[in-house]
């Protein structure tokens, strides 16, 4: 039996080195294909009609003159006459048609008509005693919120049993609940909870105050504190904007079987959304993917659209309808992070001891509100006091997005603590790091982390008491933020072949978000084998193969590491079995490397791969290696540093940030130029939200402002500086395993370059993103406040 | 619903249709209008379809399209040329680049109309019998991708840009480069991309 653990060092050949991904030359070359370019003969175009309210409902449809036009295939009524739309741009009418121009046109025809409702987007900080008094039942949308932002348990079923619920518990909800991970307990509660029809059209206060958590003494902390700062910080809704807009293509090969491929970052986890949507077997449903254009927590179901697009092919017998998201559709309706903002108060001993945390935040994720952000981030300070009310608006509905609340909790706490760093007359690097105890298993790390990053930085040539006293506008500063994640490997099932001409293939349901999953697997499974990479065919993509978890919270890695590593080693159980006759050798003693299974005491004593497996007789061997399984191949938990050097410019307030630092743990690298591109990526995500990002929406109407990519500005090549990546890779990090990576780094780079921007000018800009206009009002209240 | 449009009311299917005009050769299907404008005899074409002719990477395209038709939809939709990719729709973030004429464009922002007896040069010629063009092997080498959605409208548009500053400066690299967005943040590579072809230290 194998012993299921990761080669040691100097036995790897390809894990942990600098690889290029395998599916770069069909990227580069415009032959990767996307669900979007998916092009069958025959194929239809879809379009829907969206609610130009952001708050309404239908009170009639007529499609008459669009179901009359020509070349219009099939016309699907999304939500019908009566219902309630919350936010602008929900779909309400689906058209198919032979072309997109003739679609449009059908879309145009169609007559809706609503009752306008009185709309909030307004994500402004509550009004004291907002939102206080008993919370009356449940809604769906209070129960998604709670099981999607990992309200505990405990807390949810306590809800369920005060409160009671607005809608009627089924067994398809339960199921479906269930199918999602959501406990038995959860359920049982659900099931058990008092049903208050009526309560679901009695109108509801807009905010939902939390329950305050309290820990430790937080009066005491703050009575025994020698110094206080207090202030207000926030990011706030900002949008996924993935390239390849949310969508799919869909048909029906016979009546019951669905085929789609949708563009999706959890391909084993469509079949089910289908089925139970359209009522037939998931095993009817097959989802196929190749490439994904972005998703970045954003792509996990067919949603609404999906779901359309399917049955209009049905209703055009089966034929091929596509549709995908137009991009204003896309900002307006396909996800956004929830806005977070706090008031803080924290307190130090004259050390710089953290003693006392006080918190009041909010923020909004759409209709349902949104979950509290972890704070304080990072620091365990002994004594605090949180509340969180979660502000319900006509914003679209929130999704996750890449490292859910914590770029926001980062942004919250880091600031806070660099106020009180200046407060303190500390370096805040002097004064993280006298705090680090506090920081949980994760201090460690951390320890080696934050004089590497200071170093790669330059801070201490760099660093100056805040407010740059030199000549001119332009004024330069240096701040730093820290951050940390699980990012455990999900359940993952790698079948892989072994034939007996020697070709070997891997068959897995994962996908790859262009964080170069292929590759990685490529590289557990060669390295392992002892042959090149190029010898082996993977598949992925396709529900064809063995369900595997959804890319979601930095877990492919370490699941799809996992499951080929426990793979390989098996299969390489069995072949030894069948070749060690032939070497008269022990299945122990044998060993595969460099394209040959040999003597491990006496490499001459060898065959070549092909020649080994020719031994196997006529049928292929196959396993199935699986994650979780035997063996400490992953782990969990990792912490990061980011470091940010700006110049804001205080004539006109533009800030420009020269330099980024990103040093960062996640256990054993697959792949090192990947795990790189990561955080590179992740630096520049973040100075995109840092400085550019922001959903506006129009208090008066309710529209979303800038839903394109002029006015919703991502960073481009002219905006980024000088980055600088570190990962840890020493042998203490690896033996712990492969742990995810995704997420991470992009939780620092908001706060770490508002910290920058204080150091720069001398006074705090309260609110992401970063803004010329927001720049200019904080110089402008610390001049009369100075005056 | 309405009647399968495939069929026209002679009863014969556009298939077909099309394969008997084809017989007559150049002649148009829907002869455009005349109208003045100016002092000067102009055709307009549409509403409808009118019968568009395109040269693609060095290969002669014919299509039925309607005036309003993007060459981007063109090329994606009929040809089936689907490297260049629609993320914007209107000419903000360089995903569509094509090259017209041999400059860079927007091919989200040019209408197929307009386009024809124009050389039109897609990501799909640039490399050859599966041999990557230089500049390709680069983005492979340098890491310049993730998810590679906006990748074959950035390559197009640093083909274009290396072709035209041979030895780029770093304000070059920033300037022309800045309109092509990325989303997973991948201008690092894009940079050493260019420094590594321009031959200068960039990035
Ligand atoms: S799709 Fe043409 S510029 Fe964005
Ligand atoms: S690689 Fe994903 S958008 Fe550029």
């Amino acid at each position: 039996m194998a012993e299921y653990k990761w080669p040691a060092p100097a036995e790897r050949t390809l894990i942990g080195k600098r690889i290029s991904r395998v599916d770069g030359a069909v990227k580069v070359s415009g032959h990767a294909k996307y669900s979007y370019d998916y092009n069958p003969k025959g194929l239809l175009f879809g379009k829907v009609l969206r609610c130009p309210h952001a708050h309404a409902r239908v009170t009639s449809i007529d499609t008459s003159a669009a179901e009359k036009m020509a070349g219009i295939k099939a016309v699907q009524i999304v939500q019908k006459p009566g219902t309630e739309v919350l936010w602008q741009g929900d779909d309400i009418v689906a058209v198919a048609a032979v072309d997109e121009p003739t679609a449009e046109d059908a879309i145009r025809a169609i007559q809706v008509k609503y009752e306008v409702l009185p709309h909030n987007v307004s994500d402004a900080e509550p009004p004291a005693g907002a939102g206080e008094g008993p919370a009356g039942p449940m809604t769906e949308d209070d129960l998604e919120n709670a099981l999607g932002n990992q309200v505990p348990d405990a807390q949810v079923i306590s809800d369920l049993q005060k409160r009671g619920v607005t809608f009627q518990v089924t067994d398809d909800m339960t199921k479906e609940l269930k199918g999602y991970g959501v406990s038995d307990a959860v359920i049982n509660a659900l099931k058990a909870a008092a049903y208050h029809p009526e309560a679901a059209s009695q109108p509801r206060s807009p905010y939902q105050k939390m329950a305050a958590q309290t820990q430790g003494d937080p009066d005491k902390g703050f009575a025994s504190a020698e110094v206080t700062s207090e202030g207000v910080y926030g990011a706030p809704v900002i949008t996924h904007c993935c390239l390849e807009t949310h969508g799919s293509a869909a048909e029906w090969p016979s009546s019951d079987h669905l085929l789609v491929h949708c563009s999706t970052q959890g391909v084993s986890g469509l079949p089910d959304q289908y089925a139970q949507a359209l009522k037939i077997p998931a095993g009817n449903v097959r989802a196929h993917q190749d490439h994904i254009g972005g998703g970045f927590g954003s792509k996990f179901s067919p949603d609404r659209w999906g779901i359309a697009t399917a049955q209009l092919s049905k209703s055009a017998g089966g034929k091929p309808v596509k549709y995908m998201l137009e991009r204003d559709s896309e900002l307006m309706t396909a996800g956004a992070r929830p806005s977070a903002y706090a008031r803080v108060k924290v307190a130090a001993k004259g050390d710089g001891t953290l003693v006392a945390w006080q918190s009041d935040s909010w923020g909004t994720g759409g209709p349902a509100g949104a979950g509290s952000p972890p704070l304080p981030y990072v620091f365990e300070i002994p004594n605090q006091r949180k509340q969180h009310t979660a502000v319900r608006t006509n914003q679209g509905p929130a999704r996750a997005w890449r490292a859910p609340n914590h770029p926001q909790a980062a942004v919250i706490t880091m600031c806070a603590l660099d106020d009180l760093a200046h407060k303190l007359n500390m370096d805040p690097v002097e004064f993280f790091a006298k705090n680090l105890d506090m920081t949980g298993p994760r201090a460690p790390i951390y320890k080696e982390e934050l004089p590497l990053a200071a170093e790669l930085m330059g801070w201490k040539q760099k660093w100056h008491p805040r407010g740059d006293k030199s000549e001119g506008p332009i004024k330069r500063g240096v701040g730093l933020s820290m951050h940390t994640w699980g990012g455990r490997g999900h359940a993952s099932n790698c079948l892989l072949s072994i034939h007996p001409d020697g070709s070997v293939d891997i068959k897995m349901g994962s996908q790859d978000l262009g964080t170069g999953t292929r590759t990685a697997i490529l590289i557990v499974a060669a390295d392992s084998l002892g042959i090149p990479m190029n010898a082996i065919t993977l598949n992925i993509g396709d529900t064809m193969y063995p369900p595997d978890g959804g890319s979601g919270g930095s877990t492919t890695i370490g699941g799809v590491s996992s499951s080929t590593r426990r793979a390989a080693l098996m299969a390489l159980d069995q072949l030894f079995a069948k070749v060690a006759p032939a070497l008269k050798a022990q299945p122990a003693d044998l060993e595969a490397r460099d394209g040959t299974v040999r003597v491990k005491s006496e490499p001459s004593r060898s065959l070549s791969w092909k020649q080994a497996c020719a031994k196997l007789g006529a049928m292929p061997l196959s396993v199935t290696g699986k994650n979780p399984g035997p063996g400490n191949l992953i782990n969990s938990g990792v912490g990061g540093v980011g470091m940010a050097d700006v110049s804001v410019d205080t004539e006109t307030g533009i800030v420009k940030v020269n330099k980024m630092v990103a040093v960062q743990d996640c256990g054993l690298v697959i792949n090192l130029k990947t795990a790189e591109s990561q955080c590179y990526g992740a630096l520049i995500m973040g100075i995109s939200y840092a400085l550019y990002e922001e959903k506006v929406l129009d208090p008066v109407t309710g529209r979303m402002l800038n839903p394109n990519m002029e006015f919703y500005r991502l960073a481009g090549l002219r905006d980024i500086p000088e980055l600088m990546v570190h990962m840890m890779t020493d042998p203490l990090n690896e033996n712990r395993g492969v742990i995810g990576l995704g997420e991470p780094p992009v939780i620092s780079p908001g706060a770490a370059i508002s910290n920058a921007v204080a150091n720069a000018i001398g006074v705090r800009v309260p609110f992401l993103p970063l803004t010329p206009d927001r720049v200019l009002a904080a110089l402008e209240q610390q001049q009369k406040a100075g005056a | 619903m309405a009647d399968d449009d495939e069929k026209t009311s002679s009863g014969v299917s556009r298939r077909e249709f099309l394969k008997i005009s084809g017989i007559a050769a150049a002649v148009p299907l829907v002869a455009p209008q005349m109208v003045e404008a100016a002092g000067e005899k102009v055709p307009v074409y549409g509403p409808g379809k009118a019968p568009m002719s395109f040269t693609i990477n060095g290969k002669r395209y014919s299509a039925q399209l309607e005036p309003r038709v993007t060459l981007l939809d063109a090329l994606r939709d009929q040809f089936d040329l689907t490297g260049s990719k629609r993320v914007c729709d209107r000419a903000e973030c360089g995903a569509c680049t094509v090259l017209l004429n041999n400059k860079p464009v927007y091919a989200c922002t040019v209408l197929a109309i307009e386009a024809q007896h124009q050389p039109i040069t897609t990501i799909e010629s640039l490399s050859q019998g599966g041999k990557l063009h230089p500049i390709q092997a680069a983005f492979v080498q340098h890491d310049a991708q993730q998810c590679g959605f906006c990748t074959p409208g950035f390559v197009m548009a640093c083909k274009s840009f290396l072709d035209q500053h041979p030895h780029a400066t770093e304000e070059q690299i920033r300037y022309h480069l800045n309109g092509n967005l990325c989303r997973c943040g991948t201008y690092k590579g894009i940079r050493e991309v260019i420094a590594q072809m321009s031959g200068t230290k960039g990035a």
